[in-house]
Parts: structure tokens; C-alpha cells; sequence
């Protein structure tokens, strides 16, 4: 039993651990499970799930945006840039920070090329964090239901 | 800045200027056609003019015409005519004349015209009607002549110039061809204009060119017709001079040979009345042939003109026979083909009548016996003679044995004296005979003509236009000049007979030089003035093109310049970041455990890393400062604790190389100052580094700063340090004791120097003086360019790029500052510069160490220093720290001596190292205590040192004699503690604050976080939280207004700044403004205002200007951190 909750644990660290060094998260996200505590157990996963929507939702407006090929809204793909930014950087999703920034200097210089790339870069990069993220949950969920406790990772 | 600045100019005054050239343009266009019009008129006003003048000429002539015309038909005496001639003529002209001419008496006296006319402003008809009165006695034919010359010149002067411009199309069609030239060049330029205004600015020149050129090619066409014209008129002139000089001497000639004729042939009417006297009138005769033929042999001389005369008899048919016995020969046949032999000739036919010679002279003796009524030519004129009683001409021939020319005049003789009016009828009766002379015509013109000046100049021919068709030319030749000829009608006393002379002159005329000459000096200079100004044009052009493509290229030199500078900026830039990394990571592994062969080279690396960095800061500065990026802070500073941070900083370098290092500031020098502190640091510590690298072991570097007033206005100065420098240019009167050069003399180059400052402003003037190596002479000039050091060997002395000082001047310039130096090589060199600083009045000084200056205030102290400045020096340290009464004395000898009241309740006594002396300070020490007896508290001694071994330390210290040694440089903070050390209980306050924990700060306080999205929201809430705060979230700028509408319960706002609809600075902005509404209504003590905290991912100085001017109170980054969030909030709460 102990060992099946050890394996898991060492799983699970060592996947948030590869999540940090391929640059999918930061620092951010570990501050985050910081705050995670006995009054709000599944306030990462609220949060991350929050950030997904967000994300989703802030996706299909902008790539609306950047349909027709005139007569783009660039002031209008900016502030979804800069609020999809904004919640990337609370959650420490950096990979989808980043291509947020350069997105939003393609955004400055209304490079509808460069949006497009950069948005379906975006919708890639939080779609693959999803799908790890979901794996970390569900092994967090494993852990817990083995009976175990959430290590604390500490990436330094 | 200042260059893009400059960049953008040019563009301005470009536009300015093509707006100007426009309109210049349009001016020129307008001088232009003014130009073209003021030339065809003063072209036509002159035509005018000269049309005027010649018209005058050609009336004349025409007058000269008509005159001609009645001297050949009426013989009117030339006086006559003239008169009356100008009588028309002048009343044309209405002006007012008088003449009283009378008639020569002779043989037309039926002609005689005498007038007394005053024609005074008369009309035409008037004098018409005069004149035709005067002639009533005249011909009808004379008259109609005269009134038809009167009209036809009523018409030439009624009409004059319009005739003359009709007449002389000539100048019409030049004028004509001058505007038409002209519009069509405007034309075509403009047109030309008119494609080209879409590349204005290029062709702005091109086009004015074109417009010089067409001005140009105006004035040649106008100069060229004008010579042309001059040439036209002078010839002209010439040639009309010519003209009457030959009318002139051909009616000289006319006038000669027909006096000479007329004389001749009244003596021949006189030996015909001879012969009617002596022949018939006496019986018997008294003329035979013998006689006749002497006397008229004898009066040839009066008759020069004459070949011969003979007299013929009037002899019937019935009186044939009679005649011929009585004088024994019959009468002969004229044989026109061979007249030489008389004896040959044929008796005469049978004829009514017959004339045959009786008498003839002995030149043509051969005719007596000959019938000249058998002549064709001669029996005609015989007819002719007797009916009119007058002189008769035949018409010229062949003269009988000459082969000349010649006509024969006859008169007939009548046997009684004839009235006047006799009727043809009567004449014939009445005649007997007739007498014939011949004229030699050839010879009598030639003979003429000897006698007359100028006979070469001209040729005469001498025409009989009697019959109109066929013109017998009696005299002359077809040579001379036949374009020119002047007619004169000869007059030889037949009225049927009808002469003329032809005069020409017998040379061409000459090439007018006259007329050629100055007109063509004309052409000559109007074109060279054309190439001149041709040449100056297509000089002005180039030189116009030469100045915008400099224009150009000084544009593109500015703009590489600041390119170059923002490259250079970006570069060391980009450079520095991984530098820094680099410097870490050697840092780390200089921490980790490395053998000492390694930490050898991590620290070379280290130390070759920081060069690095510092240059390219450098170069970070100098080429911020050349793109105009820099710009300087204004944030309030304490002078004197700056510059004891960089003597603190660069004691240890100098005190390596034994150098003293000393600060002083006047005490004008407020506490506070307002400017950018690190730009002021840099400039200071790069002029001292400096300093320091270049003073050898020996001498001091002097930091000293004084208000330019305080130099502007010297005599009123008691500052000590300024009074010295103000002595003497050069003295040894220093710090150390080691000569250094005095800063005066850089000083009087400075402009600020003369300027005044505003009163809100200060400047200062910083002074740094070292006793190093000196700039040599040669170097000077150069020593503020970038890159350049005073010579190639310095940097290998010396290290360094030469790039300090450049940036150095950068910096004062932009602190509205000059720098500039005064050194001499060997003695050392002293650095100055001046820049404005803000007054801070508000703060009076940084509360940093008040507490400890209120327990040093009343102290009473005692200098002792062989040097005066540095006792100067150190007395304003201490007047820093609150001693308020120093006293200063050179040495311990001569304080224990000279001033013993001095010693009396001093506190603390601070000696030099240089002025230490065992042996007098034991003395010194003897008195102090034997005054201070009576205190409790002896004096405290300080030992000041410059460098001093820890040996050395320790053994003063040990010794006993001293309470404490002070390190100089002196500083505030050393200074302080050391004499909080010795002069206190020696109690250490520590002031510590702990911070506290974030928690406590937040833990009940209701905090309001704004922000569009939902995670940030969900984060903050959840940070937040953890510190126990309370936590409302509202996602818009609109929704945080209405919540913090007051009254409401929140200690502080987080708010976002980006939002959809109202960003975090308008809805800062309402809030506040709400808030102050209610401060405004409630008036009560409690004041609304929420601390607003920005929550911006970005953090950059403009934003966060930004935030504080729209009321925010401060921000912390997103994500929030700890620290920062803690010194954020803490600001609020923690009070």
C-alpha cells in the first residue's frame, strides 16, 4: 500500500517536476499550490479549470477577430491577448505566457499573419497543458485515493 | 534628441519654404509678364518717336517734290515756291508765321506771288483760299497743281502716324514677332510648370532656372533687336544724308548750266536784234558775210557755250530767183547724210518757203547757202521760232562736221518791233529771218561741270524728255552708282522743250561704318552680357544642387549618427544582461570549493567581467547621451552625504597609492538639493578615479563645492578655502603641502559664470584638484573627445578607454553645466564644472543622523593642523556633525602657547598626524589638563590619519596618549560614531526593525480586488486570503466605482489596470472624485481616501508616473509576491 502511495508520490513529482523543466510551468504555479489548504482543497484545480475556460473563451472571440483577412480588430484581439496574458502569468502557464508576449507584439505591429500563428501556437499550448494538467490531477486524485498526502514540490 | 529634432526641422522649414517659393514663384511669373509688357512699349513709344521725326523728314521731301514740280512747269523762282511751300506747310502745322516775299522782276512776272500772310491758327481751307486768290492771276493748270499738292498734304499731315505705321509695316511685324516670341517662351515654360508641379521640391530650382533663362533669352532678343533697329536707323540717317547731299549738287549743277544756258541765249537774241538793226533796218546792209563772221568770231567769249551762229534769210518761193542772182549762188539742200562738203550739196527743192544761211560764223561757215528749212529738226524749229518770237530748241542730234551732240537754238528776226501780244499771224508776217546757234551739248555740260566742286564725286547726265517715250540722252555716261539718282529739271527758256538732269554718285556708297560700328559694339556686349549671365545662371544652378544634395547628405550623416548611437545602445545593452549572468555564475563558482590555481582564474575572470560591464555602461552612457536618449532624474538629495558615500568609496584606491583624499563644501551649499544624484555621482567619481589613477603616491585630490555666487561675488566670501584659491594662481599653500594648480584660471572661461540663474535654481561649482602627472599641453585641446586620451601611451600606463571624460562633459552639459580644467604637467591638474540644481526648500535636510547632531551641539573644539585648508576641511566636518565653535591652530606648539585661552573648556581636540609630535604633544597635554582641572571631564584627543599601518594604530592607541584615531577621509557617519564612541557612555543604539508579519497587517481588513479575469481574480482572492484579509472581487472598473462609492467599509483596492470598458486609471479617477465630493459634503475630520494599488504585470517607470498621477497610491506586480506586497500594503497599514 505504502509503496503503491510512494510510487505515486515519486510519479507525481517527478511529472510536475519534467512540467517545470519543459517550461510549461513557473514559479507561479507552485506559489499557487502554496495557497492550497485544507479550507479550499481543489483551489489549484478551480483555478486551472477557471484558466482553461478563460482561455477557451478568449480563443474563439480572437480567432473570430482574425477570420475576416480586413478590417481586423486588432484593439480587440489586444485586450484578449493581454487578459489571456494576464490569467497565463497568475496560473504559471508559462509556455502560454510567452507565446502570449510574442503574440501581442505581433498584435502591436497588426501582423494578422503572425496573430494566426501565434493563436493556434496559443490554443496548442494550453490545449497540451490541459491534457498534462489533467494528468497531474488525476494522479493527485490517485494519491488521495490511495490514502496519501500531495507532496510539496519544491522545484529550486 | 536634439538631432532627431534638428531632423525634423529642415522638413518644417522645407515646407515653409516651398510655400514661400510659391509664392515668389507666382510673383516672378507676374515680374515676368510686367517685364515683357514695359519693353513693348518703350519699344513702340520709340518707334513712335522716330516715326515722328521721319515723317517730319519725308513731308519735307514730299514738299521738295512738289516744288520740283512747279519749277519744271512754271519756272517759279525757287524763293517763291519755298515761301510758299512753307506756308502750307506750316499752317498744317499751326504754328504762326509771317513772310513777305517778293517777285524777282523778269520775264515771268505774270508769276509773281506776293504775300503778306499771317496765318495765325488758321484752318487749311483759309490758306487754301488765300493761296488760290494770290493765284487767280495765274494758270488754272498751276493752280489745280497747287491745290492738288495742298490736299495730298493736308492728307500726309492730317494722318501722319497712322499713315507712317501703315506705311512702314516693317516695324509693326517686329513688334509683333517680339510678343509673340515672348508668349510663346511664357507659354511653353509654363506649360513645361504645370507637369512638373508633382515633383515640386525637386524642380523648385529647375524651374527657377528655367524662369532666369527665359529672362535671360528676353533681354538677348531685346538687345539684339534693338541693335538692329540702331543699325536701321543710323543707316537710314547716312543714307538720307547722302540723298540730299546729291539733290543738293544736282541742283547746283541744274541751276549752273541753266543760268550759263540762259545767259548764252540772250546773247543770242541779242545778235539777232543785230541783226534785224544792222542788216535790214539799214539799206544797204551793214552785215555781210565777212562782217557777221568777224564779230561773231569776236563775241564768241560771250557765247561760250555755242559752236557756232548763223543767220538764215526768209526767202519765198517767188523770191527764189532774185535771191539767188543777188547773191550768186543757189540754195542748197541740207544733206543729213554727208554734211561736211557744202559745195555737194543739192540745190533745194521747190518749196513755198526757204531759209537759206547768209551769214554764218566761221566755224560753221560751210552752212552759208544751205537751206535749213530743208532739215526736218531745223525747219521745224524755224516754224516754231517765228510764231512764238522766243528762243526755240530742237531737240538733240547730230551737229553738222562734229560728231557731238548738240541742239540748235533759233530766234527769228522781225522787221519791226513787235508788241507782246502780238498774234502768231502777225509774227509770221513780220519775219525776215532767223538766226540759229549751236550748242555743243557734251562740251558746254563738261565745261560747266570743270568749274564746279566735287566733279569727281558725281556724274551728270543731261536727258531731253520732251517726248516722254523716247528720252535722248545728250550728256553723260552709264557709270556710278545707279541704285541712287536724282532728277532735276533742266530749264533752257523753251516751254516745249522739255530737260532734265540725272545725277548719281559715281561711287557705290561706302560700307556705313558708322551705322555698323556702335550697334554692333551693341550686339557684341549684349551677347557677351548674355554668356556672363548665362554662365552665372547655369552657376547658380549648380551650386543649388550642390546644396540640397549636401542637404542630403548631412540629413543622412545626422540620421546614421543617431542610428549608430541607437545601435550602440542597444548592443551594450543586449551585452550587459548576459554579462550579468556570466558575473554571477563566477561569483557562485568563486563560492564553491576551488583550489587556488582555479580561483585564480575565476577571479580573473571576475575582475575582467566587471571591466567589461563598467565599459560598456560606458559606452551605454555615451551613446545614450549622443542618440539624446538620456535623460536626467530631479529627485531631492543631500549633497554632502553623496559625496561622503564616494569618498568613502574611493578612499581605499586612494589611500593604496597614498593619496589624501579630502571634501569640502561651503556651507552656502544648501542641505538639499534637487537633480539627479547618480549622474552627479558618476561625474564626480569618474573626475576623482581619474585623479587617482593619475597621481603618483604623493599630493592629495580635493573635492570642493561652492555656489558660483559665492565665486561671482569673491571679496564678500569668508570661506576660507575659496579666499586661498582666489589669492594666488598657483600655490603650495595645499592640502597635502604639495603644489597644485589653482582652479581660477578655468573658471573665467565659464559663460554660466556671467549668466544669473533663476531664483528657484542653484549652481554649483564643483572643484577637483589633484597633484597627479598634469595633461600635457599638446593633449589638452583633445582631452574631452570620446576615445581619446591624452596620448597613446597613457592608456598603456594607464589603462582605461578615454571615454569618461567625454561622458562627463555630456552630463554637465545636460546639468545645464560647463566643464573645464586648468593643468600644468608635473604640477598636477584641477578639474571644474558647474551645473544647475534645483532648491529644495521644503526639506531642510534628510533626518538621517538628527538625534546624534542634537548631542554633539555646544561642544567647543580645537584643530590642530600645519595645514590650513585641511584644518579648514576638517572644521566643516565638524560643523556638520553640530560643533558650532572650532578653533583652529597650526600646530601643538603653538596652541599650548599663543592660544592658552583658547584651551579653556575644550571638549575635544583634534589633532593631524602631520602636526603630531610626542614631545609637544606632552606639553600641549600638561596644559590642557591643568586648565581643565576644575571640570570633571577632560578633553577628549582624536588623532586624524591619512594611512596609517595597524601597527602604527595600535601602537598610538596603546600608548595612551590619544582617546581614538580617526581615518580620513572624514565622514558624517564615521565621524559620528567615533565621537558618539568616545565622547558617550559608549552605548551602541541599535535600531532594528523587525518586519511584521504580513499576516497581522492584513488580518481583518476588508480589501476590494478589481480585475477582468477570472483567474487573476481567483489568484489574488486566494493570496489575499491566506494573510487573512477579507476579500471582495468585482471583475470591471465600473463595479469597483460603485463599491467604492463612499461610504463604504474597504481599507484598500487592488485594482487592475487593463479592463474592458473603464481601465484601473479612469476608474481611480472617478473614485477620487467621488471622494472628494463627499469630503467636500460631510466636511468632516475623517477625510475618504482609499489606498488604491495598481496590479500591472509590467512594471515600467512611465506606468507606474502614470498610476501615481491618477491617484493610485502605489502597485505591486502581478503575480503578487510577498516582500512587495508586504512594503506595499505596509505603507497604510501599519500606522
Amino acid at each position: 500500500m505504502n509503496n503503491v502511495v510512494a510510487q505515486l508520490q515519486r510519479q507525481f513529482h517527478d511529472y510536475l517536476v519534467s512540467l517545470y523543466q519543459q517550461g510549461f510551468l513557473d514559479n507561479q504555479f507552485s506559489e499557487l499550490r502554496k495557497l492550497q489548504d485544507d479550507g479550499t482543497p481543489d483551489f489549484v484545480a478551480e483555478v486551472v479549470s477557471l484558466f482553461f475556460e478563460d482561455c477557451s473563451k478568449l480563443i474563439n472571440t480572437m480567432s473570430r477577430s482574425l477570420e475576416r483577412p480586413e478590417n481586423v480588430d486588432f484593439k480587440q484581439v489586444d485586450s484578449g491577448v493581454h487578459q489571456l496574458k494576464g490569467s497565463s502569468s497568475s496560473v504559471g502557464a508559462r509556455r502560454v505566457k510567452n507565446v502570449c508576449i510574442s503574440f501581442k507584439e505581433c498584435c502591436d505591429v497588426q501582423n494578422r499573419e503572425g496573430c494566426i500563428r501565434c493563436l493556434q501556437q496559443v490554443d496548442y499550448e494550453y490545449k497540451m497543458l490541459k491534457t498534462k494538467l489533467q494528468d497531474l490531477f488525476n494522479l493527485e486524485q490517485q494519491i488521495l485515493q490511495a490514502g496519501g498526502t500531495i507532496p510539496q514540490v519544491d522545484i529550486n | 534628441m536634439s538631432i532627431a529634432c534638428e531632423l525634423s526641422n529642415p522638413n518644417l522649414k522645407k515646407t515653409k519654404a516651398e510655400t514661400i517659393v510659391g509664392n515668389w514663384t507666382s510673383k516672378k511669373i507676374l515680374l515676368f509678364r510686367v517685364l515683357c509688357g514695359l519693353v513693348c512699349i518703350s519699344l513702340v513709344l520709340w518707334l513712335c518717336l522716330s516715326f515722328y521725326v521721319g515723317s517730319l523728314c519725308i513731308c519735307n521731301k514730299d514738299a521738295e517734290s512738289s516744288k520740283g514740280v512747279l519749277f519744271r512747269n512754271h519756272n517759279v523762282t525757287r524763293s517763291e515756291i519755298d515761301a510758299m511751300l512753307s506756308l502750307f506747310f506750316d499752317s498744317n502745322q499751326v504754328t504762326s508765321f509771317e513772310c513777305r516775299k517778293e517777285s524777282n522782276p523778269g520775264m515771268w512776272e505774270s508769276y509773281g506771288i506776293t504775300c503778306s500772310l499771317s496765318t495765325r491758327l488758321e484752318k487749311d481751307e483759309e490758306a487754301k483760299r488765300h493761296v488760290a486768290e494770290l493765284m487767280s492771276s495765274s494758270e488754272a493748270s498751276i493752280l489745280d497743281n497747287l491745290e492738288e499738292n495742298v490736299e495730298k498734304e493736308e492728307d500726309e499731315s492730317g494722318h501722319q502716324d497712322v499713315l507712317f505705321y501703315l506705311m512702314n509695316k516693317w516695324h509693326w511685324w517686329f513688334v509683333l514677332c517680339v510678343l509673340v516670341a515672348a508668349h510663346f517662351i511664357f507659354e511653353f515654360h509654363r506649360r513645361k510648370e504645370v507637369s512638373f508641379l508633382q515633383d515640386k521640391q525637386q524642380t523648385q530650382c529647375k524651374r527657377d532656372g528655367k524662369l532666369r533663362k527665359n529672362m535671360l533669352l528676353l533681354c538677348i532678343i531685346a538687345g539684339v533687336s534693338l541693335s538692329v533697329f540702331w543699325f536701321w536707323h543710323t543707316n537710314e540717317k547716312i543714307l538720307r544724308q547722302r540723298r540730299e547731299t546729291l539733290t543738293n549738287m544736282c541742283e547746283e549743277r541744274a541751276r549752273v548750266l541753266q543760268d550759263q544756258f540762259n545767259v548764252s541765249m540772250n546773247h543770242v537774241h541779242a545778235l539777232s536784234i543785230l541783226v534785224s538793226t544792222f542788216h535790214h533796218g539799214k539799206t544797204p546792209s551793214a552785215i555781210d558775210q565777212k562782217t557777221f563772221s568777224e564779230y561773231t568770231e569776236r563775241t564768241n567769249f560771250e557765247r561760250p557755250l555755242t559752236s557756232g551762229v548763223a543767220y538764215a534769210l526768209k526767202v519765198t518761193h517767188s523770191e527764189r530767183e532774185k535771191f539767188e542772182k543777188e547773191h550768186g549762188w543757189t540754195i542748197k539742200k541740207m544733206n543729213p547724210e554727208d554734211q561736211t562738203l557744202v559745195h555737194e550739196f543739192d540745190p533745194a527743192p521747190v518749196q513755198d518757203e526757204y531759209a537759206p544761211v547768209i551769214f554764218a560764223q566761221e566755224t560753221v561757215s560751210h552752212l552759208v547757202s544751205v537751206d535749213m528749212m530743208s532739215g526736218n529738226e531745223d525747219r521745224e524749229n524755224i516754224l516754231r521760232a517765228r510764231a512764238l518770237g522766243k528762243g526755240v530748241l530742237t531737240s538733240p542730234f547730230q551737229l553738222l562736221k562734229s560728231n557731238h551732240l548738240g541742239v540748235i537754238l533759233t530766234f527769228a528776226v522781225y522787221n519791226t518791233n513787235l508788241p507782246h501780244d502780238a498774234t502768231e499771224e502777225e509774227r509770221i508776217q513780220a519775219t525776215i529771218g532767223y538766226l540759229g546757234a549751236s550748242y555743243d551739248m557734251p562740251s558746254l555740260v563738261e565745261k560747266l561741270l570743270q568749274q564746279l566742286a566735287s566733279k569727281q564725286t558725281i556724274s551728270v547726265n543731261v536727258y531731253d524728255t520732251t517726248n516722254a517715250s523716247s528720252v535722248i540722252k545728250m550728256y553723260g555716261s552709264e557709270v556710278g552708282d545707279m541704285s541712287e539718282e536724282h532728277i532735276s529739271s533742266l530749264d533752257f527758256g523753251d516751254p516745249f522743250r522739255k530737260h532734265e538732269m540725272h545725277c548719281r554718285f559715281t561711287q557705290k556708297p561706302p560700307i556705313p561704318w558708322l551705322a555698323i560700328m556702335p550697334p554692333g559694339f551693341a550686339l557684341v556686349i549684349t551677347f557677351l552680357l548674355g554668356y556672363i549671365f548665362n554662365e552665372a545662371i547655369n552657376r547658380i544652378a549648380t551650386v543649388e544642387e550642390d546644396i540640397r544634395k549636401v542637404r542630403e547628405l548631412k540629413a543622412r550623416a545626422e540620421a546614421a549618427d543617431v542610428a549608430k548611437s541607437q545601435f550602440l545602445a542597444t548592443v551594450s545593452h543586449e551585452i550587459r544582461t548576459p554579462m550579468v549572468g556570466v558575473l554571477g555564475m563566477l561569483k557562485l563558482l568563486m563560492d564553491t570549493d576551488l583550489d587556488a590555481k582555479q580561483m585564480d582564474f575565476a577571479e580573473t575572470a571576475h575582475g575582467s567581467g566587471k571591466d567589461l560591464i563598467s565599459l560598456i555602461n560606458e559606452v551605454l552612457d555615451q551613446a545614450k547621451i549622443e542618440s539624446g536618449r538620456l535623460e536626467l532624474e530631479s529627485v531631492p538629495f543631500d549633497l554632502r552625504f553623496l559625496l561622503d558615500n564616494i569618498s568613502s568609496l574611493l578612499s581605499g584606491k586612494a589611500a593604496e597609492k597614498g593619496i589624501e583624499l579630502a571634501v569640502y563644501v561651503s556651507s552656502h551649499v544648501p542641505a538639499v538639493i534637487i537633480g539627479d544624484p547618480g549622474r552627479f555621482r558618476q561625474i564626480i567619481t569618474n573626475l576623482v578615479g581619474n585623479s587617482i589613477k593619475f597621481t603618483q603616491e604623493k599630493g592629495h585630490i580635493f573635492i570642493s563645492v561652492h555656489l558660483t555666487n559665492e565665486v561671482r561675488e569673491p571679496f564678500d566670501t569668508e570661506d576660507e578655502i575659496l579666499k586661498q584659491r582666489l589669492g594666488s594662481d598657483e600655490t603650495c599653500n595645499t592640502l597635502s603641502g604639495y603644489p597644485a594648480v589653482n582652479a581660477t584660471g578655468s573658471w573665467r572661461n565659464f559663460r554660466t559664470f556671467q549668466d544669473h540663474i533663476s531664483s528657484d535654481k542653484i549652481e554649483l561649482l564643483v572643484t577637483v584638484e589633484d597633484t597627479g602627472v598634469g595633461i600635457p599641453f599638446e593633449a589638452q585641446s583633445r582631452i574631452f573627445t570620446p576615445f581619446m586620451q591624452a596620448d597613446s601611451s597613457t592608456s598603456r600606463t594607464y589603462g582605461g578607454t578615454g571615454i569618461g571624460l567625454s561622458i562627463s562633459k555630456r552630463l554637465v552639459e545636460l546639468m545645464q553645466g560647463e566643464i573645464g580644467f586648468v593643468s600644468k604637467p608635473g604640477v598636477g591638474t584641477t578639474f571644474s564644472f558647474t551645473g544647475v540644481f534645483g532648491k529644495d526648500s521644503s526639506v531642510t535636510a534628510l533626518e538621517l543622523f538628527d538625534q546624534s547632531i542634537h548631542e554633539f551641539q555646544g561642544l567647543k573644539a580645537l584643530v590642530i593642523d600645519s595645514r590650513n585648508i585641511r584644518a579648514e576641511v576638517t572644521r566643516y566636518h565638524l560643523q556638520r556633525v553640530g560643533i558650532s565653535s572650532i578653533d583652529i591652530a597650526s600646530s601643538l606648539g603653538t596652541a599650548s602657547t599663543s592660544c592658552a585661552s583658547k584651551l579653556v573648556n575644550l571638549d575635544l581636540v583634534l589633532v593631524d598626524k602631520d602636526a603630531w609630535n610626542k614631545e609637544e604633544y606632552v606639553a600641549f597635554s600638561d596644559l590642557l589638563n591643568s586648565g581643565q582641572e576644575t571640570y570633571t571631564r577632560p578633553p577628549k584627543i582624536l588623532l586624524l590619519a591619512t594611512f596609517t599601518t595597524p601597527l602604527e594604530l595600535s601602537e598610538i592607541k596603546s600608548s595612551g596618549l590619544v582617546d581614538e584615531v580617526l581615518m580620513k577621509p572624514l565622514r558624517m557617519s564615521v565621524l559620528i560614531c567615533c565621537l558618539q564612541e568616545t565622547m558617550g557612555d559608549g552605548k551602541k543604539r541599535q535600531i532594528k526593525r523587525k518586519p511584521k508579519n504580513l499576516g497581522s497587517l492584513l488580518r481583518g481588513k476588508h480589501i476590494l480586488v478589481v480585475d477582468d479575469t477570472v483567474v487573476n481574480r481567483r489568484v489574488a482572492d486566494a493570496v489575499l486570503r491566506k494573510y487573512k484579509a477579507l476579500v471582495t472581487c468585482v471583475d470591471s472598473g465600473k463595479a469597483a466605482v460603485a463599491m467604492l462609492k463612499p461610504p463604504h467599509d474597504f481599507d484598500a483596492c487592488f485594482m487592475d489596470l487593463q479592463m474592458p470598458e473603464m481601465d484601473g486609471f479612469e476608474a481611480t479617477r472617478r473614485v477620487r472624485d467621488l471622494e472628494e465630493e463627499m469630503n467636500k459634503k460631510t466636511d468632516q475630520s475623517r477625510k475618504w481616501h482609499t489606498p488604491i494599488l495598481a496590479m500591472t504585470a509590467d512594471v515600467i517607470q512611465a506606468t507606474n508616473e502614470k498610476c501615481i498621477k491618477c491617484g493610485m497610491d502605489g502597485f505591486v506586480s502581478k503575480p503578487f509576491e510577498e516582500e512587495e506586497l508586504y512594503s506595499s500594503v505596509a505603507r497604510f497599514f501599519d500606522k
